[in-house]
C-alpha cells in the first residue's frame, strides 16, 4: 500500500530533479525522494537502513549538499543552452531506451513469492546485520574505515588553502592602525554599536552622536548599500504615533531613561521640522 | 676431344712431405715482408718521423731477406729428389667449424718454388727502383707498407696448401691492388680507377669462392692433397662446375676477357706498382691458379676448352688495344693482358702447356717488369707525361733507359735468342699441335706484338723531338737504373730455364709428363714462321709508325678499328650497358619503388591510421557528460547482451 | 517484489539521464546518489526477496561509500569553484585531444 502511494511521489520528486533550474530546488526534491525510499526500507523490513538512510543520506550527506551549495552560491543555476552538440538528444534517447529495457526486462521475469525475512531478523534486524557484519563482512567493514580516514583526509587536503604570506603579529596590526589614523584620519578604535533605543535596538537602526545625527559607522555597510537602514526621523514617528495611542504627552513623559529620552526628543523636534 | 683430356691419370697427386731443415723456415718468407708492412703501417703512429727516414729501407730489407730465404729453399729444394719435391707446412689451425677443419698451411713445391723467386726477386728490384721513384713522395712510407702488405699476401697466395689460405692472399693481393692503384687518391681517375679495379676483382672472387664452396661440399675439405687425390671420384657436373668457376676468378684476377676492363685503367697507379702487380705477378695468379688446379682441369675438357677459348680472345683483344694507345702505360698494359692470354692458351692446353705457362710468365715477369720500370724512368725524365705522342728521340738523353728497355723490347717480340722468343714459341707451338685455328691466331698474336712493340720503341726512343717545352729529359738515379741493368738482364737470359728442358722437368712433379706430340709441323719450321711473322709486324710497324711524321696530338679522323680500339674495344661502353646500365637502372627502380611503393604503404598506413585517430580523437572532447553517455551506451549493451544472452 | 526493482530502474534511469543533461556540478552529483539510492533499493528489496540480510548489508556499505565519495566530490567541486567561479561541469574540459 505504502508503495503504491511512495512510488509516484518519488518518480515525481525525481524527474523534478530533471527540470528544476535551481540546485536548491532539486536537494529538496532529492530529500523527498531519500525520505520516502526510508519509508520503503521500513515497508521492507529493513528498520537499521530506514534509520540510516534517514540520519546518514538525508541529514547528512543532503545538508552536506546545501552546505556546499550556500558556499557555491544559491543563484548557481544552469543555462538552457545545452554546449555539447547532440548531447541532451542522445542523453534523453539513450536514457529511455536504457530504463525500457530495463522495465520490460524486469516486468518479464517473475520473482516468485518473497521469502520474507521474518526467519532472518528472529532476534532483531540490527543484532542480526551485526552477527553479519562482523563475522562474514569484517574485512569489507575495516576497508571501509580506511576508505572514510582516506576520505576525511582528502577532503581536508582539498580545502587547504596555502598560507603564502606570514600571519600578522598583534603589534604590526596596532601599529597599522595607527599609522592608517595618522595619514587619513581613520579611527582606529572599534566601531560605534548600533542604536539602542527603547523600541528598536535592531543592527539596523544607527546610534545618534552627541550631537544627535546618526552615526552612518554604526550600521553594517551591507544594510546601508541595501537601503533597508532605519532614518532617525521614521523612529520619531514611530514615539509620536506610540504617544498618541498611550495619550502622553511626550514633553512631559516620564520614566524614559537620559539617553533615549535625550535622543527621543531630539528626534520628535527634527521630526516635526520635517513634517 | 682434346688429347690431354686423356691423360687425366698423369696428373700427380699432391703429396706433401713434413718440413724438415731449411724448410722448417718457410713461414719465415711471409712473416718477413708482413712484419715490415705492420711495422710500416701501424707504427707510423709511433715513430712517424724515424719512420718516414728510414721505412723505404724496412720495406726493401724485408723484401730482399724474403728473396734470400727463398733462394735458400730453392736451391735445397733443387738438392732434393724429385719425389721429395713437396713441402708441407702446418702452421696452426686457422678455424674450425662443424666437420670444416682449415689449417694454416703452406705448400712448398716446385710450381710455388718458382713464384716465390719471381715474387720476391722482381719485388726486391721494384722496390730498389721505388725508393728513387717515390723519393719526392710525401706517403713513401705508407707505398712501402702497401708494397709489402701486397708482397706478402702475393706469398701468402702462392703458399697455401689449401684454396682458403689462396683465397685469404687472393683477398689480400686485391686489397694491396685496390690501395695501390688509388694511391694517388687526391686525383680523382686513380680513386675512380681503384675503385673499378676492386668491384671487377670482385666479380671474379664471386667465382672463387663459390668455387670453394662447392669443393667443401663435394670434397668436405679445400686441401689440394685431398682434392688431388679424389677428384677424379666427383662427377663431371661438379668437375666442369668447378672449372669454370675457378676459371671465372683467374679472369678477375689476371684481366682476362670479360673481366678485362679494369687493367688498364689501373696504369693510374704509381709506376712501380704497374710493374709489379699489374705486370709481373698478381695479375699472373689467374695463371697460378689454373695452372695449380690442374688435378680438376685435367678431368674438365669443357672448362679447359673455355679456358682456351678465353685465353686467345683475350691474346688478341690486349694486343689490339696495345696497338691503338698513345698512353705509354696503357700500350704496355694492353700488352700485358695480351701476354697474360698467351699463358692462359698455355695453361688451357693442358699438361703439355703448364711448363710453358709458368715459363713464358716467368720470363714476361722479367721483361715486362723491365719494361713497365723502364717506362717510368721515362716518364720520370719527362716531367710525368704519359703521352708517347710527346716522345721522341730519347735514345740518346736516356741511354741507360733505352738499353734496357730495348732488351725487353726484344725479349717480348721474341727476337731470338732472348727469353721471349723461347717461352712464347713453345707455347705457339703447343697450340699448334692442338688446335690448328687457335694456334694461328697465337701466332697471329705474335704478329701483333711486334707491330705495337715496335710502334712503342719508335714513337718513344726514335724519330723527331715531340716534347713539351720546359721539359728536360734525363738519365734516372743509379738506384733506379741498377734495377733495370738487372731485369734486362734477366729478360735475356731469361731463356736459360728451358736448356735441357730444365723447367718442364722441374715442374712435372706438380703438372705431370706430357706425352709427346709430334706438331703438324717440325718445330725449327714452326719457329721460323713465327719469327717471320714477327718480322712482319714489326716490318708494319716501322712502314706505318717509324716513317711518318708523328703528329703531337692524337689524329681524330681515324679509321674505325682505331677508334675501336682506343675505346678498348668497347669493353667499358660493353660493361656499362650490359652491367652498369641495367644495374643503375634496377637500383633506381627499387629505390623509387621503395620510395613509393614500400614507403608509400608504409607512410600511407601510418598516414591513414594518424589520420583516423585525428578524427577519433576529436571523441576525447573534455566533457565529462560526453563521456559518461558513451559509458551509458555501453552499459546498455552490456545490459542487452545479458538479456540476450539469458533470455535466449 | 517486481514492482520495487521497477522502481529501482526507473530512478535510475532518471539519474542516468540527470547526469547527462544537468550542468551544475551540484545536481550532476545529486543525480549519482539518485542513482545510489536506486540501487540501495532493489538490494534491499532483494534481500526481502530472499531472506537473507546480505542484501541490507551491501545497501549499507553503499551508503558507507556514497558518503565518503560525497566528502571527496564535494570539496574538489569546492575547489574547482574557488579557482574558476563557477559549478558547472562543462567548464572543467581543458583535458583533451
Amino acid at each position: 500500500m505504502a508503495f503504491w502511494i511512495l512510488a509516484p511521489i518519488m518518480v515525481v520528486a525525481a524527474l523534478g530533479i530533471l527540470f528544476v533550474r535551481k540546485a536548491v530546488h532539486a536537494a529538496l526534491l532529492l530529500a523527498v525522494v531519500m525520505i520516502s525510499l526510508a519509508v520503503l526500507y521500513a515497508v521492507l523490513e529493513a528498520p537499521f537502513l530506514f534509520a540510516v538512510q534517514i540520519i546518514v543520506y538525508t541529514g547528512a550527506i543532503l545538508m552536506l549538499f546545501l552546505f556546499v551549495l550556500m558556499l557555491v552560491g544559491v543563484d548557481a543555476s544552469d543555462s538552457i543552452v545545452e554546449t555539447i552538440k547532440g548531447q541532451r538528444l542522445m542523453a534523453i534517447v539513450l536514457g529511455l531506451v536504457f530504463g525500457a529495457v530495463l522495465v520490460t526486462a524486469f516486468s518479464q521475469i517473475s520473482l516468485g513469492t518473497a521469502v520474507g525475512l521474518e526467519e532472518a531478523n528472529t532476534g532483531g534486524n540490527i543484532e542480526q546485520l551485526a552477527n553479519i557484519l562482523f563475522s562474514r563482512y569484517v574485512f569489507a567493514f575495516e576497508a571501509t574505515s580506511a576508505l572514510l580516514i582516506t576520505a576525511a583526509v582528502g577532503a581536508m587536503v582539498l580545502a587547504h588553502r596555502e598560507r603564502l604570506t606570514p600571519k600578522e603579529t598583534q603589534a604590526a596590526m596596532a601599529a597599522k592602525r595607527m599609522r592608517d589614523y595618522a595619514e587619513s584620519g581613520k579611527h582606529p578604535g572599534p566601531l560605534p554599536a548600533p542604536g539602542v533605543y527603547a523600541r528598536h535596538n535592531a543592527v539596523d537602526t544607527p546610534a545618534l552622536l552627541p550631537d544627535g545625527t546618526a552615526s552612518e559607522a554604526s550600521v553594517s555597510r551591507v544594510l546601508a548599500a541595501r537601503g533597508v537602514m532605519r532614518s532617525a526621523p521614521a523612529m520619531a514617528d514611530d514615539i509620536e504615533e506610540l504617544q498618541r495611542q498611550s495619550g502622553i504627552d511626550g514633553a512631559v513623559l516620564p520614566g524614559t531613561s537620559g539617553k533615549s529620552g535625550a535622543a527621543a526628543n531630539t528626534e520628535a523636534s527634527t521630526g516635526e521640522d520635517v513634517k | 676431344m682434346r688429347a690431354s683430356a686423356e691423360g687425366a691419370g698423369r696428373v700427380p697427386v699432391v703429396h706433401p712431405i713434413g718440413a724438415e731443415g731449411a724448410f722448417s723456415w718457410l713461414w719465415l718468407i711471409i712473416a718477413l715482408p708482413l712484419a715490415g708492412a705492420v711495422v710500416l703501417l701501424v707504427g707510423g703512429a709511433l715513430a712517424r718521423g724515424a719512420l718516414d727516414r728510414v721505412g723505404h729501407w724496412i720495406g726493401t730489407g724485408t723484401v730482399v731477406g724474403s728473396f734470400l730465404v727463398s733462394l735458400w729453399l730453392f736451391i735445397s729444394l733443387l738438392g732434393r729428389g724429385e719425389d721429395e719435391r713437396q713441402i708441407g707446412q702446418h702452421l696452426f689451425t686457422w678455424f674450425e667449424v662443424g666437420e670444416l677443419n682449415v689449417g694454416m698451411d703452406l705448400l712448398y713445391d716446385p710450381l710455388s718454388a718458382l713464384f716465390l723467386l719471381l715474387i720476391t726477386g722482381v719485388g726486391s728490384l721494384i722496390h730498389v727502383y721505388s725508393i728513387g721513384y717515390m723519393e719526392h713522395d710525401v706517403r713513401r712510407r705508407r707505398f712501402f707498407g702497401y708494397l709489402n702488405l701486397f708482397i706478402a699476401a702475393m706469398l701468402v697466395l702462392v703458399l697455401g696448401a689449401n684454396y682458403l689460405v689462396v683465397f685469404l692472399g687472393w683477398e689480400g693481393v686485391g686489397l694491396a691492388s685496390y690501395l695501390l692503384i688509388g694511391f694517388w687518391q687526391h686525383k680523382h681517375s686513380a680513386a675512380a680507377a681503384a675503385k673499378k679495379a676492386f668491384v671487377i676483382n670482385r666479380v671474379g672472387d664471386i667465382g672463387l669462392s663459390l668455387a670453394i664452396a662447392l669443393m667443401f661440399t663435394t670434397f668436405g675439405t679445400t686441401d689440394f692433397a685431398t682434392i688431388s687425390e679424389q677428384a677424379s671420384g666427383a662427377s663431371q657436373t661438379t668437375l666442369n662446375a668447378l672449372g669454370l668457376l675457378l676459371l671465372l676468378g683467374a679472369c678477375g684476377k689476371s684481366a682476362q676477357v670479360p673481366l678485362q676492363a679494369w687493367l688498364l685503367d689501373a696504369m693510374e697507379g704509381p709506376t712501380p706498382v704497374s710493374a709489379l702487380i699489374h705486370a709481373a705477378t698478381m695479375v699472373t695468379a689467374g695463371v697460378y691458379l689454373v695452372v695449380r688446379s690442374n688435378f680438376i682441369y685435367e678431368l674438365t675438357p669443357v672448362a679447359q676448352t673455355v679456358v682456351v677459348i678465353v685465353a686467345t680472345v683475350t691474346l688478341l683483344w690486349g694486343a689490339i688495344l696495345g696497338c691503338a694507345k698513345d698512353d705509354i702505360k696503357k700500350a704496355l698494359a694492353g700488352s700485358t693482358m695480351s701476354q697474360i692470354g698467351y699463358m692462359m692458351l698455355a695453361a688451357g692446353l693442358g699438361v703439355a702447356g703448364y711448363p710453358f705457362a709458368i715459363f713464358h710468365l716467368l720470363t714476361h715477369g722479367f721483361f715486362k717488369a723491365n719494361m713497365f720500370l723502364g717506362a717510368g724512368s721515362v716518364m720520370h725524365g719527362m716531367n710525368d707525361d704519359v703521352d708517347m705522342r710527346h716522345y721522341g728521340g730519347l735514345r740518346s738523353f736516356m741511354p741507360i733507359t733505352f738499353l734496357t728497355f730495348a732488351m725487353g723490347y726484344l725479349a717480348i717480340i721474341g727476337f731470338p735468342g732472348f727469353s721471349g722468343f723461347f717461352s712464347k714459341d713453345k707455347i705457339i707451338e703447343t697450340a699448334l699441335a692442338d688446335n690448328l685455328v687457335v694456334g694461328l691466331c697465337a701466332l697471329l698474336g705474335a704478329g701483333i706484338t711486334g707491330f705495337y712493340m715496335t710502334r712503342l720503341m719508335l714513337m718513344t726512343f726514335f724519330g723527331e723531338k715531340r716534347w713539351a717545352k720546359d721539359v728536360h729529359p734525363h738519365e734516372s738515379p743509379s738506384v733506379m737504373t741498377v734495377p733495370l741493368i738487372v731485369l734486362a738482364a734477366l729478360s735475356v737470359l731469361g731463356g736459360i730455364m728451358l736448356l735441357n728442358d730444365f723447367i718442364v722437368d722441374f715442374l712435372s712433379p706438380v703438372t705431370g709428363v706430357a706425352e709427346h706430340h709430334e706438331p703438324p709441323l717440325p718445330a725449327i719450321v714452326i719457329t721460323m714462321i713465327v719469327v717471320g711473322v714477327v718480322a712482319l709486324g714489326v716490318a708494319a710497324a716501322w712502314f706505318l709508325v717509324g716513317r711518318k711524321e708523328i703528329a703531337r696530338d692524337a689524329p681524330q679522323d681515324v679509321s674505325f678499328a682505331t677508334r675501336a680500339a682506343r675505346a678498348d674495344l668497347y669493353g667499358d661502353a660493353i660493361n656499362d650497358s650490359l652491367v652498369v646500365g641495367p644495374g643503375r637502372s634496377m637500383t633506381t627502380g627499387l629505390a623509387s619503388f621503395d620510395r613509393r611503393g614500400v614507403d608509400g604503404v608504409v607512410e600511407g598506413g601510418s598516414a591513414g591510421v594518424g589520420a583516423m585517430s585525428g578524427v577519433l580523437r576529436r571523441v576525447q572532447n573534455g566533457f565529462v557528460r560526453s563521456y559518461a553517455l558513451s559509458l551509458l551506451g555501453g552499459a546498455l549493451l552490456v545490459v542487452l547482451a545479458l538479456l540476450a544472452v539469458n533470455l535466449a | 517484489m517486481t514492482q520495487y526493482v521497477v522502481l529501482s530502474a526507473i530512478l535510475f534511469t532518471i539519474g542516468c539521464i540527470g547526469v547527462l543533461t544537468r550542468r551544475n556540478a551540484i545536481v550532476v552529483f545529486m543525480c549519482i546518489e539518485l542513482m545510489l539510492n536506486a540501487g540501495n533499493l532493489a538490494l534491499v528489496a532483494f534481500a526481502k526477496q530472499h531472506g537473507n540480510l546480505d542484501g541490507q548489508i551491501a545497501a549499507f556499505f553503499v551508503m558507507v561509500v556514497a558518503a565518503a565519495e560525497v566528502v571527496i566530490g564535494l570539496a574538489i567541486i569546492m575547489t574547482i569553484f574557488r579557482t574558476r567561479r563557477s559549478a558547472s561541469v562543462d567548464d572543467a574540459s581543458l583535458l583533451k585531444y
